[in-house]
């Protein structure tokens, strides 16, 4: 069916809208007064022909072709400024996460939820738990040898009972090991009582961006897991 | 990233003992108590900074109070008077481009597109440093520096609160 034709009644299903509707409660999708100015402030605003306003009104208007098809939903970042500036408190964020969710698994970006799927067995890059305790192990012989002054620094692993759990995002151990030592040595210089663990250490978590609620369900019941194993009284992001 | 976890637990009811807690609000806290201690001696030239609020650590996680935590911490780090604010901030600030997955999902070009927002508010602050605290933000304003042309330095904090420790 071409574009240019008028708006066409006939595909006003909307099942889309309603399975949005049910899924998030607080969606208020009717209660748009179409002012834009979720659209005025963002930056994805334009890029592939659409932005925040009308892509509501294309799930008001129930053209659910357009709205499953467009990868706009990647270019929107969920980063939620439309959120936080619109008058009635509509998160198109969160509708773009559910319809991020309703694309069939194998027609996602690849290496997102590759990544997503990664980080179910281990962490988000898929290097073996093995190697990050190595590499943690290497760099910190590192520092202690080349830093007299660091001489006395640790990095402990599966310290059971330690008071702060630390997280490491997965490029570091990973692409860039050195950037794990000023964390080191922040918490030495601190004197907290602090350790990794061998079984979820990357604090990444891409599962939160395919808008698959079960593996990100997963994800975070893993770790919190892990965390409480350790017996940590609090869990520190790092980013 | 924060968001991930903070909201998971939310969302989806995960009962856990811990307290759940961002880095950067403890390095503040530390500096207050006297426990970490930076001063800004080191910045002789006066080198300027500025700062990225993650999307996914202040508007939709801990709001104003760690942003401000942020730049506490930089202007401890820095010195008062190098640091420069952005305009949006905090909690309305703009979204890097490179959050929710954009890095991964490979549209490189919408991407930059919507990066290009951010690579003008930043340059408009003339600042040499850009704060990074969230990994993603890292690599998408190293690469709209790269690709617009910026000439600031894009870095994490926590080589700087190094850089200013005194033992």
């Amino acid at each position: 069916m071409p574009d240019e034709k008028p708006l066409d009644i006939v595909r006003l299903r909307a099942w889309v809208k309603g399975r949005i509707e049910r899924s998030v409660p607080d969606a208020r999708i009717d209660y748009c007064l179409t002012c834009g100015l979720c659209a005025s402030g963002c930056p994805a605003t334009g890029i592939d022909g659409l932005d925040p306003r009308k892509f509501l009104r294309l799930l008001v208007l129930g053209q659910d072709d357009e709205i499953l098809k467009t990868n706009w939903i990647y270019t929107c970042t969920m980063c939620q400024r439309c959120r936080y500036v619109c008058p009635m408190g509509i998160d198109v964020g969160r509708i773009v996460y559910e319809i991020r969710g309703m694309r069939p698994r194998d027609e996602r970006p690849r290496n997102l939820q590759r990544s997503c799927d990664l980080q179910k067995e281990t962490n988000s890059t898929g290097i073996p738990n093995e190697d990050f305790v190595w590499v943690v192990r290497d760099v910190l012989e590192e520092v202690r040898q080349n830093e007299p002054e660091w001489a006395d620094i640790n990095a402990p692993i599966d310290k059971a009972g330690a008071e702060y759990y630390l997280n490491q995002n997965a490029k570091e151990p990973t692409v860039e090991p050195e950037e794990m030592v000023p964390l080191w040595k922040i918490l030495h210089a601190a004197g907290i009582d602090w350790t990794y663990s061998s079984k979820w250490w990357d604090g990444a978590n891409y599962c939160l961006f395919t808008g698959d609620a079960k593996d990100w369900e997963m994800t975070v019941r893993k770790q919190a897991e892990v965390v409480d194993a350790l017996g940590c009284r609090y869990y520190i992001n790092t980013e | 990233m924060f968001y991930a976890t903070l909201e998971g637990l939310r969302r989806f009811n995960i009962s856990h003992r811990f307290e759940f807690l961002s880095i950067i609000s403890l390095y503040a806290k530390w500096i207050r108590e006297g426990r970490l201690k930076v001063d800004s001696s080191w910045n002789k030239d006066g080198l300027k900074f500025t700062v990225q609020d993650p999307c996914k650590l202040v508007r939709q996680g801990l709001g104003d109070a760690v942003a401000d935590d942020l730049r506490f911490v930089v202007k401890q780090v820095a010195g008062e008077a190098n640091f420069i604010e952005v305009w949006p901030n905090r909690s309305n600030n703009y979204c890097c481009g490179g959050g929710g997955g954009a890095l991964q999902s490979g549209f490189a070009k919408n991407r930059r597109e919507y990066g290009k927002v951010k690579f003008e508010q930043l340059k408009k602050t003339g600042a040499d440093v850009v704060i990074t605290p969230c990994h993603n933000c890292h690599t998408q304003i190293k690469d709209i520096c790269d690709f617009y042309g910026g000439g600031w330095q894009t870095t994490h904090l926590w080589n700087w609160i190094v850089r200013a420790l005194k033992r």
